[in-house]
């Protein structure tokens, strides 16, 4: 178009050029929509989806075993405890800030319920429920200090990291490690799998209808509005992609022991957390806050309230993610939450694609994410290379997506300034 | 010229720590009428602005809206008015599309979660009102350009239907173009009946848009002149303080220069 944009009161001129309405969404074909989308900076999860193909081809040719139901199962349930975590990192990196403390809080909540549960004799659905909202507590002291105070986030939660260790250990005690009822609830978070194909299977095809469903209801009522909307063709497609993607996942989870339950609670707060952020007023306020600090307040805004919420969402994460890790390992020790868990959790959301900047992501950049930390961690163990290998390849995958991040950043800022 | 004025502010201070930003400020505003509002750096036309759209409350004063006394203490008390601003910066969240935007808090909400569709159509309904043109209403703003930003910026304060708009600078980083469109603009909003406060640096565009300029020199009121009958010079004169005694052409309740 000659004239880019004609903001113009020319109230009369003779209808639209097209005789469309002005503005839309539908940007021509899909071609053209994903190199603008490419020269805006707005890539999306592309990058993560290309990277985790390129990952998984590497080790399957490395070693066949990788691509096992068995392997591929038993990574769908490692991902859960990291995953959790790393979701409640996204709405702190939402506002452009950052929780150092999740790993430590992830201890502290398993320490929390084995000694409550363990040691005291608390019934464990009351115990797990203190452990999580322990973690919803801690949060909220990070979120104080943060936005009442004005302490920096990265200090304050790095004070959270060694702080909440410490009252891990002291909780521990001279023993140092408590082990779970290996039958018990918390045991059966990563123990228990729907044996039934059909589990797997309803599950898979009610999430592409459901998919489906909203979808279609969307254009239905965007048609009626008088509104752009998506062509059906296009809604076919995604519907296709996810439809393929979910009955071969059913299929291989099959092969082995079935629809983990773990999977499933991490998909139900996948889902759940992410229409918070995009459908909600208050998810609608993070991305805003995220954006622009002074254009957010100047709605009238609850700004310290809001940031305080952020943190006890990852603090409440954190607390769930360290159950199930507890799960994994039917005991709370010395060592729950330390290591590169809090790195890895970190590196996840940003390797899934949101932004370290603030204002971008969306929960699944933390199961896309965390698939590639799991993927090369599993990968590696399978070939029996040391560690070190692993460190230095997630190392390099993060290192990219940053550099991913921060040039679409980049590219957006230029774009804007043509 | 009997009904009350739109917005009357008399005998507003503000102080930012040692600062007297604003001593004994009045301003009147009339439906239908674009008021700009010039002065130096640091004059306090930014200050003032605050003021009235409840960013920053003032210390004392009386703020009249059609006539009775009103309490502006916060950003939803302006609104509610029928206030609308369009800071300078323009206070555009750059990673939200074009309706987050429009509707930045206060989103239209159906049965608890966001109503996207409703908000795209009066989105496009708006603009279409409004004869403006937008590649999509779903990019982010990151990625249009100045001018289009200062389009969304001015979209965005005819939401909700205010009745009287204040543009801070609107034109300061437009081209010659585009400030004749935003002029445009100003001119269909006072054909509206709705009052406009206008800062500005720019005397050409006093000129061109505005029916009255209020004069701020050093935190107070410095003249308040008829457009059509005066010069040039005499506003120029009284923003700098060139002349002693500033020349009032109308004489309205505390518009007296305080000396």
């Amino acid at each position: 178009m000659s004239r880019p944009w004609t903001l113009p009161l020319r109230r009369n001129r003779t209808g639209g050029d097209d005789g469309r309405p002005p503005s839309g969404r539908g940007a021509g074909n899909p071609l053209q929509a994903l190199r603008r989308r490419f020269h805006s900076g707005e890539l999306g999860s592309v990058p993560v989806v290309l990277g985790l193909l390129v990952v998984w081809i590497i080790f399957e040719s490395l070693n066949p075993a990788f691509l096992s139901p068995r392997n591929l199962s038993s990574l769908s349930v490692d991902i859960v405890g990291i995953g959790m975590i790393s979701t409640g990192v996204v709405f702190v990196l939402l506002l452009g800030e950052i929780d150092l403390s999740v790993g430590s809080v992830s201890g502290l909540a398993a320490a929390a319920f084995a000694v409550l549960n363990v040691n005291e004799g608390v019934p464990e659905i009351l115990a797990l429920l203190l452990a999580v909202l322990a973690g919803t507590a801690v949060g909220a002291v990070h979120g104080f200090f943060f936005a009442k105070v004005g302490v920096p986030a990265f200090v304050v939660t790095l004070a959270g990291l060694l702080g909440w260790n410490g009252l891990m250990l002291y909780l521990l005690g001279s023993s140092g490690t408590i082990n779970l009822d290996d039958k018990g609830l918390v045991a059966m978070l990563t123990g228990f799998y729907f044996s039934h194909v059909a589990a797997a299977y309803g599950l898979a095809a009610l999430g592409t209808a459901g998919y489906f469903l909203a979808c279609y209801q969307d254009v239905r009522r965007r048609r009626a509005a008088g509104v752009p909307a998506r062509p059906l063709s296009e809604i076919i497609l995604r519907t296709g992609i996810l439809a393929v993607i979910s009955l071969a996942s059913a299929y291989v989870l099959n092969q082995f022991q079935g629809l983990p339950l773990a999977l499933l609670i991490f998909l139900v707060f996948l889902v759940g957390l992410d229409q918070v952020l995009v459908r909600t007023r208050y998810g609608r306020m993070l991305f805003a806050l995220g954006g622009s600090v002074e254009a957010a307040r100047r709605t009238g805004l609850n700004v310290d309230l809001v940031r305080i919420s952020v943190f006890m969402v990852s603090g409440t994460m954190a607390a769930i993610g360290g159950l199930f890790l507890a799960s994994r390992v039917t005991s709370a020790t010395q060592t729950s939450g330390s290591g590169n868990l809090l790195m890895d959790a970190i590196a996840a959301a940003v390797i899934g694609g949101t932004s370290l900047f603030g204002g971008r992501g969306r929960t699944w950049s933390a199961l896309l994410g965390v698939l590639v930390i799991q993927s090369i961690a599993s990968g590696v163990a399978l070939l029996g290379v040391q560690t070190a290998v692993q460190f230095m390849i997630t190392g390099g995958v993060l290192l990219v997506a940053v550099t991913i991040d921060s040039l679409s950043r980049r590219a957006q800022r230029a774009h804007g300034r043509v | 010229m009997t009904a009350p004025p739109l917005l009357a502010l008399r005998g507003v201070f503000k102080r930012y720590g040692a600062v007297q930003a604003l001593a004994d400020v009045g301003l009147e505003v009339r439906a239908g009428q674009v008021v700009a509002l010039v002065g130096d750096n640091g004059a306090g036309k930014s200050t003032l602005i605050k003021v009235i759209a409840g960013v920053d409350p003032a210390d004392a004063g009386v703020i009249e809206w059609d006539g009775r006394p009103v309490h502006i203490g916060r950003p939803h008390d302006a609104q509610d008015l029928g206030i609308a601003t369009v800071y300078q910066d323009l206070a555009l969240c750059d990673n939200l599309d074009v309706v987050g935007n429009l509707f930045l808090g206060r989103e239209t909400v159906r049965a608890g979660l966001l109503d996207e569709v409703e908000m795209e159509r009066r989105t496009l309904e708006l603009l279409d009102t409004l004869a403006i043109r937008m590649p999509s209403v779903r990019m982010p703003v990151a990625s249009l350009s100045g001018g289009q930003r200062q389009t969304v910026a001015i979209a965005r304060s005819m939401l909700g239907e205010p009745r009287l708009v204040m543009l801070d600078e609107p034109t300061a980083s437009l081209g010659i173009e585009q400030t004749a469109q935003v002029l445009d603009l100003v001119d269909q909003l006072r054909e509206r009946g709705l009052g406009v406060l206008l800062i500005s640096h720019n005397m050409g565009d006093v000129k061109a848009v505005a029916d009255w300029t209020a004069v701020l020199r050093l935190g107070r009121n410095n003249g308040f002149f008829d457009v059509m009958t005066t010069s040039h010079e005499q506003i120029i004169s009284s923003i700098t303080g060139a002349t002693d005694n500033a020349v009032t052409r109308r004489s309205a309740p505390g518009w007296e220069v305080d000396r």
